[in-house]
């Protein structure tokens, strides 16, 4: 997993809220058994019309959010299926940060693993700041995970709170499986002591 | 606001920090406005005691939690330990590919058990499949399986069926065990008093190679029904209604255990119902505590345990129901006699409504947010606002899916069609969780009655309740389905999904339109 340190992008604001990830990813393309080419997937059903066009009215289609890699969605983003596609499909697309008032549990946790950071705002700083990108051609924001700051273009400054372990994690893309396995003689010990 | 003050004063320490709180601390809080009790010598040791003895009441989900941690420190997030990982095509094949990139290897084959569920078609099983894709996906997880010696309920096997079906079904589903699955409704195995949750495919490799999971605990959320369940009113009802109120965000962060009267009272396929679609309300998982009807289910299948084991094993199991005192983080209380019959309008579960209700109005929602939501289910869906929803009529119907697909479910859809007919225009389909189920179904005849009416009657496995396989709804037909998600497009692009139970489902396939089941007939 590639590592999360800062991350300066455009931001496209997703007007919806418990957004859910048959939406994010239709379930026609969860039959690939590769990790890759999702992206051209995302919120298909809402992206393209019935002749396989883009749908002009879909924001992701509107010129001046073209190369957005910062999400500013509703709450509970992501519910829904465990699918990890959606994710998938979120970071092939371009997206590195997600912000939100709350986010699914499993969408949350399949996140992280694949080097999105899914930051949680009050309801009233997402409002402001999706306003924001709204008004603003070109509006981007720039996220510092040491920090755990989203810092706006005028200066104001939003901290976020992420656990210690995922910060961790995505700050040094780190291999959550090496990480377990360094316990081994933990498993090998319960399993005995539990006669599995 | 009073406070209980235990104070020790043995040794020079104790009587050091006794005289610091007694200058500083409590001078302190009454000038806060705080009301101090001390007390001390034998009054304390009791107090102490009994706030020791408060703290060792453990709810279930404590309980397993606690006994399944492989390690735990105060800076990192714990490792728990999975007994069972349920393995099925979609989600598995890219968690295969990382194991073989990194040189790894199942380290548990023997607590990994994989099925065939969500691609395969349900037509006839002796025809080729058609979609070259879906065929590659349910090769690769042969193939996968083949190599690290995982067992395998392949689309010919006679127990293969929905992963969430036959868990259960073959007994591989016991009260106290940590469960997951690279699926949302692995929660339905809760209804054994066993912690299951579905997880993503990084994690499903992750368990692959370690038997194990990073996992932060959970709050706990008890959801508690007492009395009677009205005539007409199911387990689907029960959960519809409680997703209704609570809305699809609101059990998030949390495990929701379902207490009462009222679900002590359902068979354990009723409890599985419940449980399943704990995720559609958001929760990690939902968890039913066992009792006699869980371990009469579980005897004799077979990776129960047998003999004396068995016997022990129930023993342990009696210990898991949470403790009497114990605390929840949250609780709800709901009254079964306010239930009714459930349909749902919208495009998620939680926009829902009894059956005598009405197509909600969105300018009457509480926030801006939410009738914007409102707005756009009812634009996808096609309704207007005030519609009676036993004016609305439908083209398929469904009875299937990892919810509502089990003999239960499709003997009570089958008292319900018995000598009558399907509508005309509607296409009815019923397709079994499992061919063990097809089986015991057919021996008593219920193939025959669903035929009669004009009900197709389809091999098992997921079917339209994702519509993966060839099982879909076209752009605009509407359909009354005993699954348990109606996002927008989940059935097929375009369509429009209301979740009933299977008995409310077989009446509108009659009737054509919905119907109060507790009027029908």
């Amino acid at each position: 997993m590639e590592a999360f340190k800062e991350h300066v992008g455009l931001v496209v604001p997703l007007d919806r809220i418990n957004v859910d990830t048959d939406q994010i990813i239709p379930k026609q393309f969860l039959k690939r058994i590769e990790r890759t080419g999702f992206g051209e997937f995302l919120f298909y059903d809402w992206r393209y019309l019935e002749n396989g066009d883009p749908n002009p009215e879909f924001v992701l289609n509107h010129l001046r959010y073209a190369g957005a890699s910062i999400l500013i969605a509703g709450i509970n983003f992501g519910c829904g299926s465990s699918r990890e596609h959606a994710p998938w499909a979120l970071q092939q697309y371009g997206f590195k940060v997600i912000l939100a008032p709350s986010f699914a549990d499993i969408f949350r946790n399949n996140c992280y693993k694949n080097g999105i950071l899914p930051i949680t705002l009050s309801a009233e700083e997402i409002a402001t700041l999706s306003q924001q990108a709204k008004d603003t051609e070109g509006y981007k924001l720039m996220v510092n995970l040491e920090e755990q700051s989203v810092v706006c273009p005028d200066g104001t400054v939003y901290t976020f709170e992420i656990g210690d372990f995922e910060k961790y994690c995505m700050h040094n893309g780190l291999d959550e499986i090496g990480w377990t396995l360094q316990y081994e003689a933990n498993i090998t010990a319960y399993e005995n002591q539990n006669r599995l | 606001m009073k406070i209980l003050a235990i104070d020790f004063s043995y040794d020079q320490i104790t009587k050091a920090s006794y005289s610091y709180r007694n200058r500083h601390v409590y001078p302190y809080l009454e000038a806060k406005g705080f009301e101090i009790i001390r007390c001390q010598g034998k009054s304390a040791r009791h107090y102490h005691n009994l706030k020791v003895k408060e703290n060792m009441k453990k709810t279930m989900y404590e309980k397993i939690w606690d006994t399944h941690l492989v390690r735990a420190s105060d800076d990192e997030v714990p490792i728990l330990y999975i007994d069972t990982h349920l393995v099925h095509e979609v989600t598995s094949p890219q968690a295969f590919e990382g194991l073989r990139l990194n040189n790894r290897k199942v380290r548990r084959p023997n607590l990994t058990f994989a099925t065939m569920d969500h691609n395969l078609p349900t037509t006839d099983r002796s025809l080729p499949i058609k979609d070259q894709i879906a065929a590659k996906q349910m090769e690769t997880l042969a193939q996968n399986c083949a190599e690290f010696d995982i067992p395998l309920y392949d689309i010919n096997n006679p127990e293969q069926g929905i992963v969430h079906v036959i868990g259960p079904e073959l007994g591989i589903t016991q009260p106290g065990k940590t469960m997951v699955c690279g699926d949302s409704h692995t929660s339905t195995h809760g209804a054994f008093g066993a912690l299951a949750f579905g997880i993503g495919t990084s994690e499903i490799e992750h368990v692959l190679a370690t038997q194990c999971l990073l996992q932060h605990k959970s709050q706990t959320f008890e959801i508690r029904v007492d009395g009677k369940l009205p005539y007409g009113v199911t387990a689907k009802d029960i959960i519809l209604s409680i997703i209704g109120k609570i809305g699809i965000d609101g059990g998030n962060g949390t495990v929701i255990e379902y207490t009462g009267s009222t679900i002590r009272a359902l068979s354990i396929e009723e409890r599985m119902t419940v449980c399943n679609m704990s995720i559609e309300a958001g929760a990690r998982a939902g968890m039913i505590a066992p009792d006699d009807a869980t371990y009469e289910y579980i005897v004799g299948r077979q990776f129960a345990p047998k003999g004396e084991s068995f016997d022990t094993a129930v023993e342990q199991w009696k210990q898991l129901p949470t403790d009497e005192g114990a605390t929840y983080d949250r609780t709800l209380t709901l009254n079964a006699a306010d239930m009714a019959p459930q349909v749902t309008w919208g495009t998620n579960p939680g926009m829902v409504t009894d059956v005598t209700g009405k197509v909600p109005n969105p300018a009457d929602m509480h926030s801006s947010d939410e009738k914007q939501a409102a707005e756009h289910a009812l634009a996808y869906m096609d309704l207007q606002p005030g519609t009676p929803m036993t004016d609305i009529s439908v083209d398929r119907v469904f009875i299937g899916s990892c919810t509502n697909s089990r003999i239960s479910d499709l003997r009570a859809a089958a008292d319900v069609v018995k000598g009558r007919k399907v509508a005309e225009k509607v296409n009815a389909m019923v397709v079994p969780g499992s061919q063990a189920i097809k089986r015991q179904a057919e021996s008593e005849g219920l193939d025959k009655v669903f035929r009669a009416a004009g009900f197709e009657w389809r091999e098992a496995g997921c079917s339209m309740c994702l519509g993966m396989n060839p099982d879909i709804l076209m752009p605009g037909q509407r359909c009354a389905s005993t699954s348990n998600r109606n996002f927008e497009g989940r059935q097929g692009k375009g369509g429009r999904t209301h979740l009933v139970s299977p008995q409310m489902a077989a009446a509108t396939a009659v009737t054509g339109r919905f119907v109060d089941i507790r009027t029908f007939g």
